[in-house]
């Protein structure tokens, strides 16, 4: 029997035309656990969360969550289950106010139809207001009150990058995947990233699965970690165990560095 | 029966006004707010709840926290017990931190939240005396076990226990407070020397508020906004003081970065605000319009100047013209109505700025705009002391003392203060008491004079106003508040002492210049970077020019660098209200001012430490440009 919020990726191959982008890869995901997955560039990360997330579908191999084989389903129809991404390139709408890209990303609990929520019937201004309640959670959350009303597209990029996770998170997902959600930040960013990041894993039991290139904070933060290279999966474990392992270290590093 | 105590007043207020909104706090979007019933019972319990806690008559509560309705319901609840509720700045750290909770004997601390919480642990071992420790907001704190900690509502909980084995303990301790317990004990913020710690009875702060009151009206259903550091007394003195006295409404923002949106929400009756906001807010008010459309652009060039005509004839008591009063109407149309609504000032009655003096420019400003902003004056030890009148508004006075206020001026010249609203005297520290306190007669350490008006005229501190070696006298605050007119500089600090001539070292406004070498396709990284541009020495000179246009030949400035780093309070360059500390600044950059006044030298290595936020630091090293002022420009 699957626990909540359990990812299970087995045997995934993904390519395009000639380039095997992920190759026979295979990892579960711990209830409750932050699970970062690091490599080189072009090691196929972004590949994978992509597959997880149905945006692309594996050529070979199978994807459960919770238990589900959810390998063929939309994005929407996977999103629905509780899962929930973030992008590395930011998929905010620039032109609209943080809070009501917020409440964008509770879309996916909202029930009232178009033509109810056009004339904003009973039904429709109650869930509004609930809607409202848990957006404004996080933003209390993340701290960012003063942005409530401002355009995303004219706040500072570390800004928009919490935005982002704000999105991700009012959907109440079980899990979220990040990609690379302390790009472009400076350090005490970083930190405040990784505050928000461990306080959501802590106070909300949410599964994580992280793309990251900043060593420290992956070391800091993962209670696991899965390392690819060329596709292909060459370490699992706690990240102290992946940063002593050979592989790992003549991925990065390059044969000599083994000495 | 006269109340002699601000809890006494509490509870005359509630029970006259039980259901008048006493207190509001913005969370979540939402403004939640408390009656004047509800604020007493949160009191009475988290009363009872110390008093569960072994809290007793004489203990001390220190709190670190932004302004919160626990802040005064603390304050309160530890005067009702007959405590002393010390405030601290809440951007305290360190070694700051630790002196005024381990000095004031503090035996409890309520902290806001985790990050205060984390300062207050880290600082454990220091702060043996310290027995609990009191929070609000429980986020991020789950995991925490440290056995001091307690939760502000679980206090209150075993409040509403301890009120049922001791029915009538929180009426009867209030009934028997007396006017000359200490109501507070608030550090004052030591631009020289340690922090001291001034106890202010409530008799004090009543008498103060009184005398506020018989010089200008406040009203129950006025409402005002909460946002200056508790620690600092002129918040306890409207905020806890005179909104139980007189019955007003107290707004707290939702987080500091939010306080100008939450001042347009509330559009407060009165509000209080120290020089530096005022500067900003015309700083902001002038790069805004530079950023508008022509139309906002040349309506606002073409009124501004009969706004300034205006308030300058008012302020002589001179009639308007009948050109005048039409202009100045359809300016209020077109600009003036539009820009204090902007500002949340739709309906200010009166603006105070206090603490440090205020530009005359910024002055005729706000009173251009139509807000009738006015000085006030005071200090922690005596509480505001003078304000000017609606009817005496004048530029650089700071108006007459309140009635009840003797004031009068020793032979050098200092500001010397009288009457019920002088302090008790520092905590621990009969030395700084008995010199400053002398024959009932309080030296408040002001330069002043009386004009022709018998208007008090502060200059300077006394310590500050100095000469140059030719014996001229000058001010620096009046110097540097020239150059905190202009949006491009924050902060200035000018060194003459005992020098051939003035010379300033200046702090840049990042974000205003900022825009600015964007638009002039100036590249710049960090602001050490920026402040070393030539183009931004060029910018900083033509402001440096325009004020020494407005000084007399022997104190114009002659040379300027711009520092590397902006002047901060956890430097401790500072104090907590950002007044700066000559004595500490003059050490720290001695360097720097030798180079200044070495004509032959154009530039100077500087190497700094700078303190983060939470502690850390790191170093910045590179040079300083010095540019000397060409001309001696004579004043027209």
């Amino acid at each position: 029997m699957a626990s909540e919020g359990e990812l299970s990726i087995q045997n995934v191959t993904r390519q395009f035309g000639g380039v095997v982008a992920v190759n026979d890869v295979s990892f579960d995901t711990r209830p409750g656990e932050i699970l970062s997955v690091i490599g080189p560039n072009g090691a196929g990360k972004t590949t994978v969360l992509n597959t997880i997330s149905g945006f692309y579908h594996p050529n070979s191999g199978s994807i459960l969550f919770e238990g589900r084989n959810i390998t063929d389903y939309s994005p929407s129809r996977i999103a629905a289950l509780g899962v929930a991404r973030t992008f590395q390139n930011i998929a905010l709408f620039r032109g609209m106010t943080v809070l009501e890209n917020l409440m964008l990303g509770r879309h996916v609990h909202m029930r009232t139809g178009v033509l109810a929520a056009m004339l904003r019937f009973g039904p429709a201004r109650k869930e509004e207001v609930a809607h409202r309640q848990v957006v404004e959670d996080i933003i209390d959350f993340l701290e960012i009150q003063p942005l409530r009303k401002r355009p995303v597209g004219a706040l500072a990029y570390g800004l928009q990058k919490r935005v982002e996770l704000g999105r991700a998170l009012a959907a109440r997902p079980k899990i979220l995947l990040l990609d690379e959600p302390m790009g472009g930040m400076n350090v005490e960013e970083k930190e405040d990233m990784a505050r928000f990041i461990l306080d959501v894993n802590e106070e909300l039991g949410t599964t994580v699965v992280l793309i990251e290139h900043d060593m420290g904070v992956v070391m800091d933060i993962s209670d696991r970690v899965v390392v690819l290279d060329v596709g292909q999966k060459i370490a699992e474990g706690t990240p102290n165990e992946v940063k002593e392992s050979p592989a790992v270290i003549q991925a990065y590093l390059g044969a000599q560095a083994l000495g | 029966m006269a109340e002699q105590t601000l809890p006494q007043y509490l509870l005359e207020q509630a029970r006259r006004n039980p259901r008048g909104i006493a207190i509001r706090e913005k969370e979540k979007g939402i403004w939640q707010q408390w009656t004047w019933q509800q604020y007493l019972n949160e009191v009475r319990d988290f009363a009872n709840g110390l008093a569960a806690l072994g809290f007793q008559a004489g203990d001390k509560l220190a709190i670190l926290s932004d302004n919160r309705p626990q802040v005064y319901w603390t304050m309160s609840a530890v005067q009702a017990l007959h405590g002393m509720p010390v405030p601290l700045y809440q951007d305290s750290i360190g070694a700051q931190l630790e002196y005024v909770i381990d000095h004031s004997d503090s035996i409890m601390v309520m902290a806001e939240d985790q990050e205060q919480v984390d300062k207050v642990l880290d600082s454990k071992a220091n702060l043996p005396k310290i027995r609990q420790v009191i929070y609000d907001d429980p986020k991020g704190m789950r995991d925490y076990d440290d056995p001091l900690l307690i939760r502000f509502t679980e206090v209150q909980e075993m409040g509403r226990q301890y009120a049922q084995e001791h029915p009538n303990f929180f009426e009867d301790h209030i009934a028997a407070g007396k006017a000359d317990h200490v109501a507070l004990m608030g550090y004052t913020s030591g631009t020289t020397g340690v922090p001291k710690g001034a106890m202010l009875s409530h008799a004090n702060l009543i008498t103060a508020v009184q005398g506020m009151e018989e010089v200008e009206p406040y009203y129950p259903e006025d409402e005002t906004i909460a946002y200056l550091p508790p620690a600092w007394v002129g918040d306890t003195f409207w905020s806890l003081a005179g909104s139980q006295i007189r019955g007003f409404t107290i707004n707290c923002p939702e987080r500091p970065e939010t306080v100008q949106e939450n001042i347009r929400e509330i559009a407060p009756h009165f509000i209080v605000a120290p020089p530096a906001i005022w500067e900003n807010l015309v700083s902001e008010v002038q790069v805004k319009m530079e950023d508008s459309t022509f139309m906002k652009r040349w309506l606002y060039n073409r009124f501004m100047p009969i706004g300034y005509e205006v308030a300058r004839a008012q302020m002589e008591k001179k009639p308007l013209t009948g050109r005048q009063k039409f202009l100045r109407a359809l300016g209020e149309f077109f600009v003036f109505g539009a820009l204090r609504d902007q500002f949340g000032f739709r309906r200010i009655r009166s603006a105070y700025t206090g603490g440090a003096p205020l530009g005359p420019e910024i002055f005729l400003f706000f009173r251009a705009l139509g807000i009738n902003l006015k000085q006030v004056y005071g200090q922690t030890e005596t509480g505001v002391t003078c304000v000017q009148r609606d009817d005496e508004v004048a530029m650089g006075t700071v108006g007459t003392p309140f009635p009840n206020v003797q004031m009068t001026l020793s032979e050098d010249g200092e500001v010397l203060v009288s009457g019920p609203t002088v302090f008790l005297g520092y905590y621990k520290n009969p030395e700084a008491t008995a010199e400053t306190l002398q024959d009932g007669w309080l030296h408040s350490g002001d330069a002043a004079f009386f004009d022709q008006n018998r208007h008090l005229v502060v200059i300077d501190r006394a310590k500050d106003v100095t000469s140059l070696s030719d014996g001229t006298k000058f001010a620096p605050q009046f110097i540097e508040n020239k150059l905190k007119f202009s949006p491009y500089i924050k902060e200035v600090v000018s060194v003459g002492q005992d020098r051939p001539y003035v010379a300033a070292m200046i702090n840049i406004d990042m974000d205003n210049v900022g825009r600015w070498a964007e638009k002039q396709r100036v590249a710049y990284t960090t602001f050490t970077d920026l402040a070393q541009k030539p183009e931004v020495y060029d910018l900083i000179s033509r402001e440096v020019d325009r004020v020494n246009s407005d000084l007399p030949d022997t104190t114009q400035i002659r040379r300027f660098l711009l520092l590397h780093k902006e002047l901060d309070a956890d430097d401790e360059e500072l104090t907590r209200t950002r007044k700066v500390r000559r004595g500490f600044v003059a050490e720290k950059y001695a360097d720097l001012i030798e180079a200044l006044f070495s004509e032959e030298v154009n530039e100077v290595p500087v190497k700094s430490i700078i303190t983060y936020q939470d502690g850390r630091q790191s170093t910045i090293d590179t040079k300083l440009a010095i540019r000397s002022v060409d001309k001696v420009l004579t004043s027209v």
